[in-house]
């Protein structure tokens, strides 16, 4: 059997993201499925393979969800891939579609985060009245975490930003709160978000510090969340109504990384390298380029992660980051707006669905359809997502020319 | 007879006769790393010989965390250290932690410092880096 390579989204959901304590993670992930599944005009009957992830509920998340939205027999994978698991999911389901094993795939992320602390970090301290004993692999009498350096995540990223100002010069605390500044503004035309209030400066600045120089509205907001996305092959699409192709939204490229070695990666993640041959392998496949994006949405997990990602997904020259920010590019109104959702600061970041999210604002961008905040005439964008340590997924999307 | 009371925080540290730490080397690539290995993650080798770390560097990034998990001191410098071309977790001991003490591309060199001590009597040392 032979089916057409292309692939499209043809159905796509995002529910609100924030707090929701009379739901649970099966709540909400049928709401994404559900969502997604009225967005497409198909039902579970059509879906010939589901893949779901949540990394912080009680497992099986695919089956709890088919229990409640419908048990058809097909397929069902659970993923795990750190803040790539939604990406993970969907890539997931387009392997299947462009394996041409099914004509839909249908691909599911949720997580309930709302309350959770500081996440990355662990490991109990030494009880007293014990002799010390030895475990792990660096063979410590206790935890690592904060005796040799940090494992939790907001210092994990502010090294990284720091390590590129070293790099490259020009970093200061005061500008990666205006990045954060630029997304806590931008989140103000997403009733979705988690926050939508606008920080001025001078209060991100002065909000407790987390791990300098990420202050606490610099760090992605732990909430609940869920998005699902339902994907079918160009032949099948074709066969279906009008609107439907109209609203389809091609998937140009769909990439999956892990880190390749390099010195240090295994001292400090280098969430670079892998993001940058993401990219570099996406535009190929997509037959676009960085210049041709009308929008980015990349994974802003701290408001130092952003600036590096410029970088990594070459909206700007090597080492040009703050330039590109300084030049006010990545505002919504400037040359290539860069997380207009709010990003991961304010839209907030539960983390599986994280991944298909970001899939569903470039959507609404490119079918016309982002309401208040819509990018005017967006027709390609780029959604960006990385799990320590590591995994990076970048898919490009593109309008539909069909029926037009 | 003497009878051991300090012992290192993690296997790769060394206290005697001058505190430093030491590397699995791959030799097949000479990629260095400070856990228990399988095999290069680099060129997947599964020969490694042991080797010095320069004691001192320079700052290649670092982070003041001021929220950490239960039963971590807090604030802290976090940081990783260039040791003449070999990359080092550690924390940044003795200098005051804030962004005026402690700057990208600063000088430093190994130190030690106790952890604590067990019911035998035993001192954990763990190693940091503090200003050169």
């Amino acid at each position: 059997m032979s089916r057409s390579d292309d692939i499209w989204i043809l159905g796509i959901h995002m529910t609100k993201f924030g707090k929701h304590p009379d739901l649970d993670v099966v709540d909400l992930g049928a709401q994404a499925i559900l969502g997604a599944l009225a967005d497409a005009g198909v039902t579970m009957r059509e879906i010939g393979v589901l893949a779901a992830g949540n990394l912080f509920g009680s497992g099986s998340i695919a089956q709890q969800l088919q229990k409640q939205v419908g048990q058809t027999g097909i397929p069902a994978y659970n993923v795990s891939n750190a803040c790539a698991t939604g990406a993970t999911a969907l890539r997931t389901a387009i392997m299947a579609v462009k394996a041409g094993e099914v004509d839909y795939g249908l691909a599911v992320g949720v997580e309930k985060l709302a309350g959770a602390g500081l996440l990355g970090a662990g490991g109990r301290a030494k009880s007293d009245g014990e002799e010390w004993t030895r475990s792990g692999r660096f063979g410590a009498v206790a935890p690592v975490d904060g005796r040799i350096g940090t494992e939790a995540m907001p210092g994990v990223f502010a090294q990284i930003g720091m390590e590129y100002g070293h790099r490259y010069g020009g970093t200061s605390f005061e500008l990666f709160a205006r990045i954060s500044e630029k997304n806590h503004g931008h989140s103000t035309l997403n009733p979705l978000a988690a926050y939508t209030k606008a920080m001025p400066l001078e209060q991100i600045m002065n909000d407790v510090m987390i791990a300098y120089p990420n202050t606490r509205p610099m760090c992605s907001a732990n909430c609940d969340g869920a998005a699902a996305a339902v994907v079918v092959n160009g032949e099948t699409l074709r066969t279906l109504s009008l609107e439907q192709q109209r609203r389809a939204v091609k998937v140009s490229a769909s990439v999956l990384t892990s880190d390749p070695w390099q010195e240090s990666c295994q001292i400090l993640p280098d969430v670079n390298t892998l993001t940058r041959n993401a990219a570099r392998q996406a535009y190929e496949q997509a037959g676009v380029g960085p210049q041709d994006l009308d929008l980015v949405e990349l994974h802003d997990c701290f408001a130092t992660a952003e600036l590096v990602h410029y970088d990594n997904l070459m909206l700007c020259d090597e080492g040009g980051a703050v330039d590109f920010f300084e030049s006010g590019a990545p505002f919504r109104d400037g040359r290539l707006p860069v997380n207009v959702s709010g990003g991961l600061q304010s839209k907030g970041h539960p983390i599986s669905a994280t991944g298909i999210a970001n899939i569903w604002e470039v959507c609404q961008h490119v079918r016309g359809e982002g309401g208040d905040r819509q990018i005017e005439g967006a027709k390609i964008g780029l959604a960006h997502v990385i799990g320590l340590a590591s995994a990076c997924g970048v898919h490009i999307l593109e309008r539909s020319s069909l029926a037009a | 007879m003497s009878t051991v009371t300090r012992i290192p925080f993690v296997d790769y540290l060394v206290l005697e006769p001058e505190p430093h730490l030491i590397a699995y080397e791959c030799t097949g690539c000479g990629a260095r790393y400070f856990d228990r290995r399988n095999a290069c993650a680099g060129c997947f080798g599964t020969e490694f010989t042991t080797a010095d770390v320069p004691t001192e560097g320079e700052v290649r990034a670092f982070t003041i965390v001021t929220f950490a998990a239960p039963g971590v001191d807090v604030p802290f410098v976090a940081a990783v250290v260039d040791c003449g071309g070999t990359s080092v977790r550690g924390n940044i001991i003795n200098c005051p932690p804030d962004p005026e003490h402690v700057s990208l591309g600063m000088r430093v060199r190994l130190a030690t410092t106790v952890v604590g001590t067990d019911s035998a009597g035993v001192e954990a040392i763990n190693y940091g880096f503090e200003p050169a």
